[in-house]
């Protein structure tokens, strides 16, 4: 068996993760059951587990491979009305139905992701950025007008989406968003990963080692989109209508301040700042109007303070913390079997 | 000092993640008691949603508002049946999402009924969560068919009533004053392209005009934000149509018309109830002789007289409008349906009460600022539209039609 360098056994890290995920589940699900969490907790646990799987993935073209793309909301609006439209027209049960449409939710989305990768990655910097920011305006302005170029009900424009079946629930949300999390985290971790790490660090250098730039850049940038797909149709399936003004450029830019405030590179600063900034203006509800104003200036001072973003470039592994306290309590114990002798 | 507080940030943050299991207890403990049995006295819940902040906010403060207006009234006038009227006001931004949370926030709150929301798009998203609850509810202003009939399984949502007409029902009218009135033989229509109100009033507008003789000659599309309309305008000119229809909200309308009267175009101008406050936005002579229809004719009745004395007494800064009155009538239909559920000696909050408020809709017979109320199968309620014409930079009622 490998043993890591720091850390426990592989094996046993993957016992203990699963384990955990059980029991988050079941607490979750039994929290909900004995009516604890009220309809509103359940809304909003939904919404925050779309938005960590919308910051993460933002997070892989932006913290990972060091690109700034603005369209994230274009593919997240792609994937949402694929899946919705899909979930509206299909007979098959729900529950069959949901992977279905959460899967070519993803697909849809990377493949757009995919046809605007290829030209937009040959740019850097602020030109990837408005060229992105471009691509989610037409996607927008597509979806609202498609309808009239086609000629019959496809998308139903400015009149809403609407009736689509409400499938998203706590626990397939929190399934996705723990898939979500284990493959770009295993991803981010294997020998693409680190390729995609390099092209972040120094692009020519990474180029003159042999790594396949324009590959990598087209992978992590169609993960992201696939994965923005996917919290689309969770987000389809948890509002039940959906507008294409919903989808503007603001709406990007929200998930880039998550990214951002949580540090660019780490995933577990994208899912607190995911939760944080979903949870904040709920719970400043009761100051109303002052409540935008609070919001805002929570971010100028963490930008202020900790530019770099809450947690850096800090991730959180479970495994290292066990391994160290493993290595402190048997260090530990030496010493007092020492100090005995 | 600066990693001190960039830690103390952190923990803010963390803290919020657990804030929202922590606040939950007092949250979830409300419905409890409130669901405790009542005698005579106590409090009826009841939630008020709508947008108070962001682009929309003035529709939101004057539906809100007139909907207050009314239930302070009937509170100091001692509540129904010796019990007061709570009303939580939670503000949805106009956005669907903010509107399912801030919907199931007051449900944790243990309202009975819901006035709201504003606009279509957020009222369409309540419903999806309401309908399955069987949750009363009323709209003052989402005026999209579907909010309260499911086109896709030819189903009317039972819970749901509104006090304005819908999108079709204004197009339609004006369609029909326009050959009536205004034997108009063609027709020329600007519209905001992607705005669900301009494009379900022009959708039915086009399918009325045509069912009528007239002819549309020409069908033209801005963008949300356009200040320019000079090229669609010169389009329409050469056209010449008897009637432009511009079923738009009313600053672009104002622009609208200033600059078709720059550029020569004498047509009449027509619009729906987004035209209300357009004399702020054109000048008089530009806008003379423009007609709109509305639900609300200012200063009309002596209802509406006193309705507005009462609404300038309370919010000085404030013009009564259209919304507030719509706002004003749907409180009255709602608490009216209160008190009918009240006489059954039900218990507040349950679901026999709730169906008891549905029932008492249905068959309303409240008198409202827009007269009578009935409501149609699709509860949408049957009324006679109000034409407003505008003379002298005023805009004077003319006829209800």
């Amino acid at each position: 068996m490998v043993k890591n360098k720091k850390g426990i056994p592989r094996l046993l890290a993957y016992a203990i993760n699963a384990l955990l995920f059980f029991v988050f589940l079941g607490i979750l699900n039994s929290l909900i059951a004995s009516g604890i969490f009220s309809s509103y907790y359940v809304k909003i646990l939904m919404l925050i587990a779309i938005n960590i799987i919308l910051a993460v993935s933002l997070n892989l073209a932006t913290g990972f491979l060091g690109q700034l793309p603005l369209g994230h909301a274009g593919f997240m609006a792609v994937g949402a009305y694929a899946s919705a439209i899909f979930m509206k027209a299909t007979p098959l049960p729900n529950f069959v139905a949901f992977p279905i449409g959460l899967i070519l939710g993803g697909l849809v989305a990377a493949v757009f992701g995919f046809i605007i990768g290829i030209p937009a990655l040959r740019l850097r910097g602020d030109y990837l950025a408005i060229i992105t920011l471009g691509f989610g305006e037409i996607i927008r302005v597509v979806l609202l007008n498609i309808d009239s170029v086609l000629g019959f009900n496809f998308t139903y424009g400015a009149s809403s989406l609407k009736n689509i079946p409400k499938t998203t629930t706590v626990t397939n949300a929190f399934i996705c968003v723990s898939i979500v999390l284990i493959i770009i985290h295993t991803t981010i971790k294997s020998k693409h990963g680190r390729a995609v790490l390099s092209i972040r660090e120094n692009e020519i250098a990474a180029e003159s080692c042999g790594v396949n730039t324009t590959y990598y850049k087209t992978m992590a940038f169609v993960m992201s989109a696939f994965f923005a797909g996917m919290a689309g149709s969770l987000y389809a399936g948890y509002v039940g209508i959906l507008n294409p003004s919903g989808f503007a450029f603001m709406k990007s830019i929200e998930i880039l301040v998550m990214v951002v405030l949580g540090g660019m590179g780490s995933m577990i600063g994208s899912v607190i700042s995911a939760t944080a900034l979903t949870v904040l203006p709920e719970l400043l509800r009761s100051f109303s109007e002052y409540r935008m104003v609070a919001y805002s200036l929570l971010l100028i001072i963490v930008m202020i303070f900790k530019p770099s973003g809450l947690m850096g470039t800090y991730d959180f592994s479970l495994s290292r913390i066990i391994g160290k306290c493993g290595d402190k309590i048997s260090s530990h114990l030496r010493k007092g079997k020492e100090g005995r002798r | 000092m600066k990693k001190f507080i960039s830690v103390a940030l952190v923990l803010v943050f963390v803290l919020s993640l657990f804030a929202g299991c922590g606040s939950k207890t007092p949250a979830s403990t409300q419905p409890a008691t409130s669901a405790a049995p009542q005698g005579g006295t106590g409090t009826i819940k009841i939630g008020v949603l709508g947008c108070t902040s962001g682009d929309y906010a003035q529709y939101g403060n004057a539906v809100i508002h007139g909907a207050q207006l009314y239930i302070d009234k009937v509170n100091a006038a001692g509540g129904i049946n010796g019990k007061k009227i709570e009303y939580i006001i939670y503000d949805d931004k106009g956005d669907p999402t903010e509107a399912v949370n801030a919907y199931n926030r007051l449900v944790g709150n243990g309202i009975t009924a819901l006035l709201g929301s504003v606009l279509s798009g957020a009222t369409a998203a309540v419903v999806g969560e309401a309908n399955p609850t069987n949750m009363p509810m009323i709209t003052a202003s989402a005026t999209d068919a579907g909010v309260t009939y499911n086109a896709d399984k030819k189903l009317v949502y039972k819970n749901v009533f509104r006090t304005c007409y819908i999108d079709p029902f204004q197009g339609q009218k004006m369609a029909d004053y326009a050959s009536q009135k205004l034997n108009a033989k063609t027709a020329a229509i600007i519209f905001e392209t992607g705005n669900d109100y301009a494009v379900g009033l022009k959708n039915a507008f086009i399918a009325k005009a045509k069912a009528n003789g007239i002819t549309v000659v020409a069908e033209t599309a801005y963008s949300k934000g356009d200040k320019d309309f000079k090229s669609q305008l010169t389009n329409i000119k050469a056209k010449n149509p008897d009637v432009i229809f511009c079923p738009n909200y009313y600053e672009d309308d104002g622009m609208i018309v200033t600059q078709a009267r720059q550029l020569g175009i004498k047509s009449v101008f027509m619009g729906g109830d987004g035209w209300a406050n357009v004399y702020k936005y054109a000048s008089a002579a530009d806008l003379e002789g423009s007609i709109f229809c509305s639900s609300y004719a200012p200063g009309s009745t002596d209802e509406i007289k006193k309705f507005e004395a009462d609404f300038k007494a309370k919010y000085p800064n404030e013009t009564p409008n259209m919304f507030s009155a719509q706002g004003y009538d749907a409180a009255i239909v709602l608490l009216d349906a209160i008190k009918a559920a009240e006489s059954k000696n039900l218990k507040v909050g349950s679901a026999e009460y709730k169906q008891a408020i549905i029932d008492g809709m249905k068959n309303t017979t409240s008198v409202g600022l827009g007269g009578k109320y009935k409501f149609d199968e699709y509860n949408n309620p049957i009324k006679n539209a109000v034409i407003i014409k505008l003379q002298g930079g005023a805009e004077k009622f003319s006829e209800v039609f």
